[in-house]
């Protein structure tokens, strides 16, 4: 089992979501997220000039099996991408175990 | 006087009343905006306590030390006609010419009263404490705006020497900015706002509430302005109402304008403050300017409240969240001045009844707000403690969340 932890644009999420639904993934976990990367937002509130550097982007942490891993890294890369500076990335960590809480079934058919 | 026109004229002045009580909303509004999530229970709770003990302060004595009934001879600076309110003897159906009932006239003054303090209470938002706040804007509504307001309002000696404030730029305006001022000297600014000689942004938690607060207090000016010709009286009404509305939105025009070419962006809450710059601009001479003039009032003022905010923000250091120092003491001078340069009481002699008028106002006002500041500071004390300035007021001194579930900073 993998966890495939992607951040990408907000604006790609619905595509992402279908995207991977299509592909079979029950269920996942997204939530907002604030970066701070080298680009800088000029902003301006009441006469003050001041920079921003927060990015806005949509987090998502799915957990997968081994066979499904590229597929779905496929699906993330094709859905989320616009081509444009800011797309987004994704990270592939190792998950140990994983259990369901109402049936406490393990493996792969917790997922 | 037949009976129909005072009835008219006394439904007008009691829709005027209810038009500037509104306007709390609209402050409360704008003021929430302009600040931080965290201190919005703070904010309103404020704003509650000023219209809710200003009206009973007002009834208690601010409305016999406003109008005490100066008898001829008297130097017109100081009386008071007892505590409470009562119907005077003998009073006959055209109270005020016709104008309104002795009640109404109550009430439209209590408003009128109450918007003072609420001014002070933009400016010292998201660090003053809440017996601070109370303490001070209870002995300012009661004691120092009322007794200015004798002097002009009320028959006294600045009415008797000439000088000319229709609705209010001084006599509310100033009056409530002077104090904000002063407040906002002794309290310092929000923690982070300066650092190092450097001058920080921050930004307010809801530009879209403060843009419709603002709406909202230009309704208010409808009758605060309007209120102010004290009867439903056709042609005076009108007049004042569009001369209220050009300079509004003269004011937002060019603050806007002003805002883009000094600062290089399209700013929302310069262009919100250019419409309150113009409305408290206009708010002394409404009744005395043609529409151009009006026009050219409300633009000035709107010069005027972007470059005072810059000026009060970036140099003199002085932290006014919501502007509102700019907004009603300085274009409340600049509308009071304006009257002895526009319009038809235009003159050197006016001018310096004006320019009297501010002056003699500004410093009792700045004298009475250090008394009251002083007696403020060493009983209940004017700043919260650092940490709690910090978490915010909302759960520190009020235990309550604004926004449950919701993170705030």
């Amino acid at each position: 089992m993998k966890k495939i932890e992607a951040i990408i644009r907000e604006s790609q999420f619905l595509k992402v979501r279908d995207a991977l639904r299509k592909l079979g993934v029950k269920h996942f976990t997204y939530w907002d997220v604030t970066g701070v990367g080298k680009e800088k937002q000029p902003h301006v509130y009441r006469g003050v000039n001041y920079e921003s550097s927060a990015v806005s982007r949509r987090f998502i942490s799915l957990v997968v099996s081994e066979e499904l891993l590229d597929t779905a890294i496929d699906t993330i890369l094709d859905s989320a991408s616009t081509n444009e500076v800011g797309d987004g990335k994704i990270f592939v960590l190792p998950i140990e175990k994983s259990i369901r809480i109402r049936t406490k079934e393990s493996g792969l058919s917790s997922l | 006087m037949t009976e129909a026109l005072f009835t008219a004229n006394n439904v007008w002045m009691m829709i005027c009343t209810a038009l500037v009580f509104i306007m709390h909303l609209g402050f409360g509004f704008l003021e929430l905006g302009m600040t931080r999530q965290k201190n919005a229970i703070n904010i309103f709770f404020k704003n509650f306590f000023v219209i809710t003990m200003g009206i009973l302060i007002y009834y208690l004595v601010g409305f016999n030390l406003m109008y005490p009934g100066f008898s001829d001879g008297s130097p017109g600076i100081l009386d008071f006609a007892g505590f409470g309110i009562s119907l005077p003897e003998g009073e006959v159906i055209d109270y005020a010419g016709g104008g309104y009932t002795y009640w109404t006239d109550f009430l439209f003054q209590a408003v009128f009263a109450a918007t003072t303090a609420t001014i002070v209470s933009g400016a010292v938002a998201e660090r003053v404490k809440l017996e601070g706040f109370m303490v001070f804007s209870l002995l300012y509504v009661a004691i120092a705006y009322p007794i200015v307001g004798s002097w002009q309002w009320g028959g006294g000696w600045l009415s008797q020497l000439g000088f000319h404030d229709f609705a209010g730029s001084t006599l509310v305006h100033s009056v409530g900015g002077w104090a904000a001022l002063m407040f906002v000297y002794f309290l310092g600014p929000r923690i982070g706002k300066y650092e190092n000689g450097k001058t920080n942004a921050i930004p307010g938690h809801n530009l879209p509430l403060a843009a419709g607060g603002v709406l909202i207090l230009w309704l208010g000016w409808f009758g605060f302005n309007g209120g102010s010709v004290l009867s439903g009286e056709p042609s005076a009404t009108s007049l004042v109402l569009v001369n209220t509305c050009l300079a509004a939105s003269a004011g937002a025009v060019v603050a806007f304008l002003v805002a883009k070419l000094s600062f290089g962006s399209f700013d929302l809450t310069m262009f919100i403050n250019g419409v309150l710059g113009g409305l408290v601009g206009i708010t002394a001479g409404a009744d005395q300017m043609d529409a151009i003039q009006s026009i050219v009032i409300g633009g000035l003022a709107g010069v005027v409240v972007v470059y005072g905010i810059t000026l009060l923000d970036k140099i003199l250091k002085l932290d006014d969240p919501v502007g509102a120092i700019a907004v009603h003491l300085i274009c409340g001078i600049w509308g009071t001045i304006a009257v002895g340069i526009f319009g038809n009481l235009a003159g050197w002699q006016q001018f310096i009844h004006q320019v009297v008028g501010v002056g003699t106002i500004g410093l009792f006002c700045v004298v009475s707000s250090i008394l009251f500041l002083i007696i403020t500071k060493y009983s209940v004390g004017i700043r919260v403690k650092r940490d709690y300035e910090i978490q915010g007021l909302d759960c520190t001194e009020h235990a309550m969340d604004a926004y449950s579930d919701f993170q705030t900073k």
